[in-house]
């Protein structure tokens, strides 16, 4: 009996979570099914397998430039975050300092503050200073909001570090330049590779951000948003929403694989 | 070993690696305090300001926003029912990750990092596609109606299942699963087994055992998810923009209207700033009164 009970516990709990994650995933798995339906209507039962949402996609020039902008105000913007993490996030490690707690709170804000804030504060900032809107803008906000999340990822890379090599490196008479270069860097690349890929694809999907500050460059988010008003635009809004989640689960799945990684091969002990 | 310690061995270059740290902390702090920091003040500022019907905006200060907002009682319901709904999106939100957490941290042994990872893999997907997802699965001629058509056990769509608060609640407690989860999770990992088996060796029961033990240990992480859950959820937009209708319409609309169409900037500032004020003194509260009741417990 008492030997039953906890058990059965554990099969209940598994059972609800095995259900949970499916239902976590099931809204996602939605949106491919039906951006292979022949029909402008989503909705059952399917009308047959067809892939011309997809090739209408390609053709239209709006969407081609929204995604040239989307990648190139997340490629800035994964580099200025991880950047300022990698800065950051070593000082907080390698430093002991006073505040320490109150300046990684402050770091930690831009999470907290509804995104809707951050757009309409910044928006009225740049305003003011009469700064335009544009890539930029966006830049400057999608920095502010994935800046934490390089912090907090490359914290956790850099508390498992073994102090004592960097120090052999400076008592062998490295200077600290090389030093970083060649201990500190090599062992917070997976790390790095993290924060730049999950930075990158936040930036990528963000929304409401860029509908405050894109003004007339669209990113790719934006431009959905704008296509969702039509339903006859639905199925191909469905097969763009497809490839992107496709790409962020491939990117993604990667980055996550790399933070866990414990040391890059080549530089572990004894190579 | 203390700071003071270290200072009296090594005074000068422990001042000299402070000054660096502090030299490194810069540029993410002026980060901060350039696009967030400031730009907020300048929300408060702007609070004060009035608009012509044109979109003139005079800089002279006035209460007159504040005013016109504890005047109208349509605004005060709107933010309550903003409230509203993040509350019970935490609460249901936070209910359902319990489990899971519990079952990752304590039950899984060895495929705790594939757990982990799924859990975490949807968040990162884009939360506009989720959103719209939802308003696929949930439409009058969406997949649950028209499915269920099919199938023969309805002949109308159902209705209720769009453009509500209802729709709102279900779409925001799917997008936040991760913030609920991984907090929980963190704090009963880090929970000491060893408490657990001393209840037991002192005769409680497993239900005794995760009230008096388990649960006071993991409300740390129920109190961060909490937080990280319900201030943004108040603020949403997207979702209630999407799935809303006329009667789930959240804060966040109104904001985003007067910065768009009604083009009254000041006035949007100020419902900003008083729902901001609003959502942390609760949040406060609520952190407060938690702390005292589990602090009770023990």
């Amino acid at each position: 009996m008492m030997r039953h009970k906890p058990e059965r516990g554990r099969q209940l709990r598994k059972a609800f979570s095995s259900g949970y994650l499916f239902y976590l995933y099931l809204p996602i798995l939605i949106l491919p099914i039906f951006s292979f339906n022949d029909s402008f209507y989503i909705s059952f039962p399917l009308q047959g397998f067809t892939t011309r949402w997809y090739a209408e996609l390609g053709a239209d020039p709006s969407i081609i430039s929204a995604l040239i902008s989307s990648l190139q105000i997340a490629s800035v913007t994964a580099l200025l975050s991880t950047i300022l993490g990698v800065i950051t996030a070593r000082a907080l490690t390698r430093h002991r300092l006073r505040g320490q707690k109150s300046i990684l709170t402050m770091i930690m804000l831009p999470i907290v503050v509804p995104e809707l804030i951050l757009g309409v504060s910044l928006l009225l900032a740049l305003n003011e200073i009469g700064l335009g809107l544009g890539k930029w803008a966006v830049v400057a906000g999608h920095t502010l909001i994935c800046f934490p999340f390089a912090v907090a990822i490359l914290l956790s890379r850099f508390e498992g570090f073994d102090m004592a090599l960097e120090e052999a490196s400076l008592d062998l008479g490295e200077t600290p330049w090389q030093t970083f270069w060649r201990i500190v860097f090599p062992l917070a690349v997976p790390g790095i590779v993290a924060s730049f890929l999950l930075t990158f694809t936040i930036s990528f999907d963000e929304f409401l951000i860029a509908f405050f500050l894109s003004a007339t460059e669209p990113t790719l988010p934006v431009y959905l948003w704008g296509q969702l008003r039509f339903p006859k635009k639905l199925p191909s809004a469905l097969a763009l929403g497809t490839l992107i989640i496709a790409v962020s689960f491939v990117v993604v799945a990667f980055a996550e694989w790399m933070r866990r990684q414990r040391t890059l091969q080549g530089i572990e002990p004894g190579n | 070993m203390t700071i003071s310690q270290e200072s009296t061995r090594a005074g000068f270059g422990n001042w000299l690696s402070v000054r660096a740290g502090y030299l490194q902390l810069t540029p993410g702090l002026i980060l901060v305090a350039a696009a967030l920091v400031v730009p907020l003040g300048l929300l408060i500022t702007a609070s004060f300001w009035t608009s012509s019907p044109g979109g003139e905006i005079d800089s002279a200060f006035t209460l007159a926003n504040y005013d016109k907002l504890l005047e109208r009682p349509g605004y005060a319901r709107i933010i309550l029912r903003s409230i509203g709904i993040a509350a019970c999106v935490t609460l249901i939100t936070i209910v359902l990750a319990y489990p899971i957490a519990y079952f990752i941290a304590f039950d899984v042994r060895k495929r705790k990092l594939i757990w982990l990872i799924l859990i975490t893999l949807p968040f990162w997907t884009s939360y506009l596609l989720r959103v719209f997802a939802w308003k696929v699965i949930l439409g009058w001629n969406g997949v649950i109606n028209s499915g269920l058509t099919s199938i023969g056990i309805i002949n109308e769509p159902l209705s209720f299942l769009l453009y509500n608060p209802f729709a709102v609640i279900v779409t925001l407690s799917h997008a936040w699963a991760t913030f609920a989860i991984i907090p929980i999770y963190l704090s009963l990992e880090k929970t000491d087994r060893s408490l657990i088996e001393a209840a037991a060796d002192l005769g409680d029961g497993p239900v005794r055992r995760f009230l008096r033990v388990t649960l006071p240990l993991s409300m740390p992480g129920v109190i961060a998810a909490s937080v990280i859950i319900f201030i943004p959820t108040v603020g949403d937009y997207i979702t209630p923009a999407l799935i809303g209708g006329p009667d789930g319409l959240m804060v966040s609309n109104l904001i985003q209207a007067q910065f768009g169409k009604a083009n009254n900037w000041p006035f949007g500032a100020a419902i900003s700033i008083v729902s901001i004020t609003v959502v942390t003194l609760i949040a406060l509260l609520f952190v407060a009164s938690l702390r005292r009741v589990v602090g009770q417990i023990r």
